[in-house]
């Protein structure tokens, strides 16, 4: 049994030391911190009046019967006071236990599962293509500074991050839909048609794991139109960040020096150049994830399709600190993961990190 | 006989404030295996000159006049031909060797990637030259240099690595845009005495561009002098800085300690160099020059011979023969 | 005396160049066109904006430039009367936001220690919270409305001053001129406001007239999902939601929408050019 003194030396040296396991646990106590704080300030909203989540969760008929607002109450423990609300969430929270929504009347668990996956399909697909064509524009405009295709990304690239996603929603599914016929309708798949069997949630993928290519494609062919609409802005934040990024490297002296020695434009840009751009366009693509979800909540709307945008309005809407909760901390999830990533390439990509350590 | 023959350059840029030229009627030649220095202050036009022959000039920047090199006339190039002398026939080194190289890449990769596209040599054999080169400039232990990143080099290595870097095609005109102006100056030696070998060697001209006395006196054959985007004086360097003609020089000589008359208390210019864009009439430094007279302010200075290797752009050519440190 | 009034101007702006950008004066005049649209909309409307007196769903025509809606109103008259709605609603975002924002900042900056850790590990929930959802929640909770959806987005939206001008303040203590003025007696309100806020209010105006946009898609965002301007206010969000609703009346949802867009682009485009002018590093990029 070690003396007491030594225990805590060692607790201290945890908390304050350097090394791997002191940086995880410090992450770890920030992030606890951080939700907790998180849900002060939801429980908070959800208190705050006129509004009312039993009013905003049971129909007006409903609401005006006694009985059935007093079993409500009972079944979501709202009849219980404030603090003592607050308390129990928490406890269960940090127990693992997410509660159940009072929108949905499920676990919340269970409706994240079932439309986070939504979602991830868009968002990965849009993210891939704002990436991609980002670069690539944002790399050509600076290339061309100031010339006509200069100039032709920038007015596009201003305009896209200027554009209402929820308008762009509707002029794009009018024109793609309804004059030209291109695009199905809204949902993820045909009225009617049967999912395919889950395993990621992922229609595409999933169509294509059972082998049911049709599927597959009938399921890519409803989600375009809605992830690309949720590119827009996206690619709009990458093509400008990346152009500015690529122009500041351009006046860099290492970049003289491959032009005094001769090499083609091409290979400056492709070996010296972009090296170091990728460094700082990988730390604003982050930022253009975050975009994404309140893209995703006016996308998702338009095009009904069945994601975490449409389940964090109802949330939002119906004052459910649970399903509130939920969403907010698989998007910060999603953050903290994404963060981890950009430290990772950052340190691929830069010679200099690695060699420090 | 002449590698490089610069006439008339003039080079404009374009500022905040409109277009300024920071060259204006520049002439002078390089011969081969000939080392020329280019001083003045900051300001003077010695980094335009430099970039203007390899058609670096920065962004909207115009050259005018003509820049004869190896029998023929390189100014008018196109990029592709600019392309072709870069790196393979006039090579360049700049001032700052720890922004001049690229962080992320390996020292082969720097060394060698030209080397590949100018001659079309295998990565085996690129990667021998590198070898060899990084072993003239003597950095110790080339094998282990080459896969290392430029920041686990001292600046005075990463110089060397620049040199090596600019000798990589074996051009016959290396430029140095103040090769040892960053450098402490212990290693400054070094640097000088290595292009001194290089010269020598392989018979290299070089067109080392300061503003420090002390490395033309021990490196170059001859010195220009440029003022304000022109030039004030030219000539054999044991001249220039023993019988300097204009007043200019002989005012950049007697504000050093080393060139000081004994007993004579050091002198400095009154004044500040002109900023680009707001160069005074006539002769640019008149405002400064203890000898001026009325007409300097209007006359623009042409060249007077002092003698067959020595000429001064000074319409009253006030210092005479006897002005002997 | 004179150094700490030299040191006081902060930021040299270099105004010259921003006059002669023509997309800065693009955007000036864009939004010089919409200022114009709101205060003179009694005159300059064809139509009363919410008069239910002409045909259903009329396309695009002479009489009616942009079609009339689903309640038989003029919808060129509800888009120019929009303006007197959406801008003001939008720049008072921006300006409770900023203020709040760099107030919050500045006490955090300046006093530093306890204080200072405690804001910033405020500011980092917030920063950590979805902002669409805390929005739509807060809207929602004081009931959807145009005035509510100012103070939820205001919420959301503050922090990002906050972290700047902490940032620029921690900057500035270090310069010898601050010390210089409070050895010389200046009480801290004193630093604050005349000492520092020169080299403050630059930047964060900056930031501001490049979030005027950001609001003004938020609003009209939240008053999309119902719970921003109410009917039967002639809001762009609103009037677009009602365009997805009937979405093969097209007019109906894409001219408000068009307003938006223009309004936001003009407020880009200044904000990008003020930035560009301000910003050290771009500025000599621009000049080099």
């Amino acid at each position: 049994m070690e003396p007491a003194s030594v225990r805590v030396f060692s607790l201290r040296k945890i908390l304050t030391g350097a090394g791997f396991l002191p940086f995880i646990v410090r992450r770890l106590l920030t992030a606890v911190v951080l939700i907790l704080g998180m849900t002060f300030i939801a429980f908070s909203v959800t208190q705050l009046v006129p509004g009312d989540p039993v009013a905003a969760n049971l129909g007006q008929s409903a609401y005006s019967d006694p009985e059935i607002v007093a079993a409500f109450k009972k079944e979501f423990g709202l009849d219980q006071p404030v603090y003592i609300q607050y308390v129990t969430y928490v406890g269960n929270l940090l127990q693992g236990d997410l509660g159940t929504s009072l929108s949905s009347k499920r676990p919340v668990t269970e409706d994240l599962k079932e439309y986070f996956p939504a979602t991830l399909e868009i968002a990965m697909f849009a993210v891939f293509v704002a990436l991609f064509l980002g670069i690539l524009l944002g790399t050509i405009s600076a290339m061309t500074r100031d010339r006509l295709p200069d100039q032709i990304i920038r007015v596009f690239s201003l305009t896209g991050v200027s554009m209402p996603v929820f308008w762009t929603a509707i002029t794009a599914f009018y024109i793609f839909f309804f004059v030209l016929g291109w695009a199905p309708g809204t949902g993820r798949l045909e009225p009617g048609a049967e999912p395919p069997p889950n395993v990621t949630g992922l229609f595409t993928i999933d169509a294509l794991l059972d082998g049911d290519f049709s599927t597959s494609r009938q399921a890519l062919s409803y989600l375009l139109l809605p992830a690309l609409v949720l590119a827009v802005y996206a690619l709009g934040v990458i093509t400008r960040f990346t152009r500015a990024s690529v122009l500041e490297i351009l006046g860099n002296d290492y970049v003289r020096s491959a032009r005094a020695k001769g090499l083609s434009e091409f290979t400056v840009i492709r070996r010296h150049v972009l090296r170091p751009a990728l460094l700082s366009i990988i730390t604003i693509a982050g930022v253009a994830f975050a975009s994404l979800l309140a893209g995703s909540v006016l996308v998702e709307n338009v095009f009904s399709w069945p994601g975490l945008g449409q389940y964090a309005y109802r949330a939002a809407v119906g004052l459910d600190l649970p399903g509130i909760m939920g969403v907010s901390m698989i998007v910060a999830t999603v953050f903290i993961l994404m963060n981890l990533v950009v430290d990772i390439l950052y340190r691929v990509i830069d010679p200099q990190m690695r060699d420090a350590g | 006989m002449t590698l490089l023959k610069v006439t008339d350059l003039t080079v404009t840029l374009a500022t905040s404030s409109g277009s300024a030229q920071a060259v204006r009627n520049l002439s002078f030649e390089i011969g081969s295996g000939e080392i020329l220095g280019i001083a003045g202050e900051s300001g003077s036009g010695k980094t335009m000159t430099a970039l203007s022959i390899l058609g670096l000039l920065p962004y909207k920047g115009k050259a005018e006049g003509s820049i004869y090199f190896d029998g023929r006339e390189i100014l008018t190039s196109s990029k592709k031909e600019y392309r072709n002398i870069r790196g393979k026939e006039i090579a360049m080194i700049f001032q700052d060797p720890m922004t001049s190289l690229h962080p992320m890449l390996t020292i082969q990769t720097q060394l060698t990637e030209h080397l590949r596209h100018h001659r079309k040599v295998s990565k085996d054999s690129a990667r021998q030259s590198a070898l060899e080169l990084l072993s003239i400039v003597k950095i110790p232990d080339p094998a282990a240099a080459l896969s290392a990143h430029p920041n686990q080099f001292s600046g005075g290595m990463r110089q060397r690595i620049a040199i090596a870097m600019a000798l990589a095609c074996e051009p016959k005109l290396l430029i140095a845009d103040e090769p040892t102006t960053a450098l402490d100056v212990t290693v400054q030696a070094g640097i000088l005495k290595l292009l001194h070998q290089l010269r020598s060697e392989r018979n290299l001209s070089i067109m080392v561009i300061t503003h420090d006395l002390g490395v033309l006196s021990s490196l170059t054959d001859r010195i220009m002098i440029m003022y304000a985007g022109s030039e004030a004086e030219s000539g054999k360097t044991s001249d220039l800085l023993l019988h300097p003609r204009h007043p200019y020089t002989e005012g950049l000589i007697s504000a050093l300690p080393g060139f000081a008359k004994e007993g004579k208390v050091l002198t400095s210019i009154r004044g500040v160099p002109p900023e680009l864009g707001n160069f005074p009439s006539g002769c640019a430094f008149h405002k400064r020059c203890s000898y001026a007279q009325a007409s300097c302010s209007s006359e623009i200075p042409t060249a007077i011979q002092i003698s067959d290797s020595h000429r001064i752009y000074c319409p009253i050519n006030p210092l005479t023969e006897n002005s002997v440190r | 005396m004179s150094d700490l009034k030299v040191a006081r101007k902060g930021m040299v702006k270099n105004s010259n160049s921003i006059w002669r950008q023509p997309l800065a004066i693009f955007g000036i005049a864009i939004v010089g066109m919409w200022i114009i649209l709101a205060v003179f909309a009694p005159w300059i409307a064809p139509y009363d904006p919410y008069s239910q007196e002409f045909d259903k769903f009329v396309p695009p025509s002479a009489a009616h430039w942009m079609g009339t809606d689903e309640l038989n109103r003029d919808v060129l008259s509800r888009v120019i009367y929009g303006a007197r709605i959406s801008l003001p609603y939008a720049l008072l975002l921006v300006i409770l936001s900023a203020l709040i924002g760099s107030t919050i900042g500045a006490i955090s900056g300046y006093f530093g220690g306890k204080v200072d850790s405690v804001i910033m590990r405020i500011t980092d929930i917030f920063f950590a919270f979805p902002g669409i959802i805390l929005a739509m929640a807060v809207a929602a909770a004081l009931g959807p409305e145009i005035r509510n959806a100012v103070i939820a987005v205001t919420i959301v939206a503050w922090p990002v001053y906050a972290r700047l001008v902490r940032s620029l303040i921690l900057n500035a203590k270090q310069n010898d001129y601050v010390t210089a003025s409070s050895l010389l007696g200046s009480s801290s309100l004193r630093t604050l406001l005349v000492d520092l806020r020169p080299n403050i209010s630059g930047p964060v105006f900056v930031l501001a007239a490049l979030e005027v946009g950001t609001a003004l898609l938020l609003l009209s965002g939240l008053s999309f999902l119902g719970l921003g301007a109410q009917p039967p206010s002639a809001e762009w969000g609103a009037m677009v939601s009602m365009g997805a609703v009937n979405f093969d009346r097209w007019w109906v949802g894409l001219f408000p929408g068009l307003a938006i867009l223009t309004a936001v682009l003009a407020f880009n485009f200044i904000g990008d050019t003020l930035r560009d002018a301000l910003d050290p590093r771009t500025a000599k990029a621009l000049r080099d």
